[in-house]
């Protein structure tokens, strides 16, 4: 019905987020690098933010789609059908707050294992570095 | 089945951005994100749907399996063009503004 606009609002809170935190990185010197350099810098957490806003956007406008193709939206006002009865719309909020809700947090949890993964990768290649610094 | 064939691309994409430089300088990381988005937010309907249908789940009429496929290409061919329109505009390789430098 109108599931994809829980994952939709959320990609636009963490895209401003995204936007706050690299100008705070950009202020405090953090190294923007190409992704061929990052191989052997840490990726800034704008970086990581902005797999977020990938999965996040990307996912929200292919369910979009998905909902045109189904008839759930119109390029009209209110441009959800549901919207047209009340008993729909409360269907409707009711989806928003079950599956919505479960696909903003799984996107956000598969995220966040991501992001722990890479700073698992990060941490063995910057002492792998060290040790052959040493060496 | 719209599921399925967006869990293909998710794979088939990621391991095309895997393979090579000249594929991440392209963006297709952009394409990664937004099949596994996509497909994790099927993923959470998938299971949503299966918990009120059970079995029934496996079993769908010819017709919307049909549909449903039909979507998923839909999906992808849609996929495809924003990415190939935001590389167009990116221009990773120069190739416009060696063109307009010529002219």
């Amino acid at each position: 019905m109108a599931c994809f606009l829980v994952p939709a609002t959320e990609a636009v809170v963490t895209t401003i987020i995204t936007k706050v935190v690299e100008a705070r990185e950009k202020k405090a010197g953090v190294e923007h690098v190409s992704e061929a350099e990052l191989k052997e810098v840490k990726t800034p957490f704008s970086k990581k933010m902005k797999w977020l806003n990938g999965l996040l956007w990307g996912g929200s406008v292919l369910l979009a789609f998905e909902h045109l193709w189904h008839g759930e939206i119109t390029p009209f006002f209110p441009f959800l059908t549901a919207m047209a009865d009340p008993a729909e719309t409360a269907d409707m909020l009711h989806e928003m707050a079950t599956s919505g809700v479960a696909m903003a947090a799984v996107v956000t949890l598969v995220w966040g294992g991501v992001v722990i993964v890479s700073g698992v990768l990060e941490k063995r290649a910057a002492a792998e570095k060290e040790a052959e610094e040493t060496q | 089945m719209t599921l399925l064939i967006t869990i293909l691309a998710a794979v088939a994409a990621t391991v095309i951005w895997y393979s090579g430089e000249k594929a991440r300088k392209l963006h297709v990381g952009m394409l990664v994100c937004m099949f596994w988005g996509a497909s994790l937010m099927w993923l959470v309907d998938a299971v949503v749907e299966f918990a009120e249908i059970r079995a029934e789940y496996f079993t769908p009429a010819p017709a919307d399996m049909l549909n449903d496929a039909f979507l998923g290409f839909s999906v992808i061919a849609l996929a495809l063009v924003i990415w190939i329109v935001t590389v167009l505009i990116r221009d990773p390789n120069g190739v416009f503004k060696k063109r307009l430098k010529k002219n």
